[in-house]
């Protein structure tokens, strides 16, 4: 084999390109969606799960559970109504999770290094990845409201544009979980920790299945517990922004549980402070 | 000098200190091996002068510009070929080397002219459309080089880039470094291999986090290199 001489030359007057943040922005978005239409199998695994809740648990469920009328319903609805926003929910804190998982391994395949010295500010470039990981998660979300749609169950049609930035929102607040999360996993093999510890019990644990008034007669204390997460607060908030209604506990819950998990997240990679400083 | 400048980098993983006061100036136009066996401190030497971290005390300066206070200026002026690939095996050749340029600011004809030329020169051309995971291992390493070229850094590091290719891949990317380093670039090779290491070469033997030598390959040889820097590991061991 030969390789014929790449010329380096440059002259000193040349001036060397400017590292520019929205183009790594546009190319790291680029980078996930080709990335995310080159694995066909993806959408298809992401939205089984959610489709399973909705076709099969929910009609079992149906009988089961009596709801009552709460803020946003004006009325009694069906438990397949009622969990559907907890379920698009779902499909961000499982993607938020799966990009989690991608950064661990992008971390032990290398490709993390590539990123991480690109020459513009590590928090920038966190929050591109970030960014890029959310805008394929609401992609999702909103193929999973279209064929709820076509299953009959439907929203007014301003919902699904107000839903737009409480879709963005929840998918940042779960992304910079997941991003945080990735900086203290150390290895692939913990990840299953990841989906015991942390994926499980914030679904559960939350609004998405049941309203908290439902939880609160079987133990006040678990009402507690659903009421301080996070996650609870992100599918209140993509519920009532499907009927183009504002909640603003759930919005400056999860507004503010981004800004923590996010400004963690950049301690955690941080080369000098963080979390990665400490591994060999 | 605006080179590579290593100045008593010292750095402690926990109880274990990986990198003991190295010290290490490459000039510019120069190619240095830093030859070590595994566990010698390469790795980290190279975390660190990609600044995946940062030392705990010394430092370490790229084209002039210090990595702790200016790294984003020290950073652009580097490129750098990791030992695990950092390709994205589901994209093409094309899109991975898009990619980078765009992650130092180059965008539309610029970073696709630089990339379909880095590609031309390596001979690869034709492959731009390829998925990078249907290469061979020696064509990825050549992808790996043209990608770390594209920005025109003024400082090339390699951290074992001839792992796992045959005997021909292997010596054809050796010799093309070199040549690299003859046309102005500055580059460090981290390597476990001895007959990667030309005697008119820089040399640096990395053995337990410290420098054990420092200066011409063929002074420090002599005439069996392979010999010598066993016995030098041996010694300290």
């Amino acid at each position: 084999m030969s390789i014929d001489t790449v010329s380096t030359a440059h002259p000193e007057t040349e001036r060397l390109p400017r590292a520019r943040p929205f183009v790594a922005l546009v190319a790291i978005l680029q980078r996930e969606a080709l990335r995310f239409l080159g694995q066909k199998g993806r959408l298809v695994a992401a939205l089984v799960r959610p489709l399973v809740w909705l076709f099969v648990f929910a009609a079992g469920f149906r009988a089961a559970l009596g709801l009552s009328i709460t803020p946003p319903y004006q009325t009694y609805v069906t438990y397949e109504i009622y969990i559907v926003p907890g379920l698009t929910g779902m499909i961000l804190l499982f993607n938020g999770m799966q990009s989690s998982l991608s950064l661990v391994y992008d971390r032990e395949m290398g490709s993390m290094r590539l990123l991480l010295t690109a020459p513009l500010p590590r928090w920038w470039l966190l929050f591109c990845r970030l960014l890029a990981g959310s805008f394929i998660s609401i992609l999702q979300a909103y193929a999973f409201l279209a064929i709820a749609w076509l299953y009959g169950i439907r929203f007014p049609w301003i919902g699904y544009i107000a839903a737009l930035p409480a879709l963005a929102l929840a998918a940042l607040m779960l992304g910079a979980l997941g991003l945080l999360l990735s900086s203290l996993i150390r290895q692939l093999e913990n990840f299953a920790g990841v989906m015991n510890f942390v994926i499980f019990p914030m679904f559960f644990l939350s609004s998405a299945l049941y309203p908290l008034w439902k939880m609160a007669e079987a133990s006040p204390f678990l009402r507690d517990l659903c009421e301080a997460n996070p996650f609870t607060h992100a599918v209140e908030l993509i519920r009532f922004a499907l009927y183009a209604k504002g909640n603003l506990l759930a919005f400056g819950v999860t507004a503010g549980a981004f800004v923590l998990f996010a400004s963690a997240a950049v301690w955690g990679y941080d080369p000098a402070r963080g979390f990665t400083a400490r591994k060999a | 000098m605006a080179g590579l400048k290593i100045e008593g980098i010292t750095h402690d993983w926990g109880a274990r200190r990986a990198l003991d006061k190295v010290t290490l100036a490459v000039e510019p136009g120069r190619f240095c091996a830093l030859l070590g066996p595994n566990g010698a401190g390469k790795s980290t030497l190279f975390g660190l002068l990609t600044r995946l971290f940062v030392p705990q005390s010394g430092r370490i300066e790229v084209a002039g510009h210090d990595l702790s206070r200016e790294p984003r200026a020290a950073l652009a002026q580097m490129g750098v070929v990791f030992q695990s690939s950092t390709l994205d095996l589901d994209l093409t050749v094309r899109r991975n080397l898009l990619y980078f340029a765009a992650l130092h600011g180059l965008s539309g004809q610029e970073a696709e002219h630089r990339t379909m030329a880095a590609l031309e020169r390596l001979g690869m051309a034709e492959r731009a459309g390829e998925r990078a995971g249907a290469l061979n291992g020696g064509h990825r390493r050549r992808m790996e080089i043209a990608r770390a070229l594209i920005h025109r850094p003024k400082v090339l590091l390699l951290d074992e880039p001839t792992v796992g290719l045959d005997a021909a891949s292997r010596a054809a990317i050796v010799s093309h470094v070199h040549d690299l380093a003859k046309e102005g670039l500055t580059v460090l090779w981290a390597t476990h291999l001895v007959d990667e290491v030309h005697a008119d070469d820089r040399l640096a033997v990395l053995h337990r986090g410290r420098i054990l030598a420092d200066g011409e390959a063929g002074e420090i040889g002599g005439d069996n290199l392979s010999a010598r820097f066993l016995s030098m590991t041996k010694e300290a061991a």
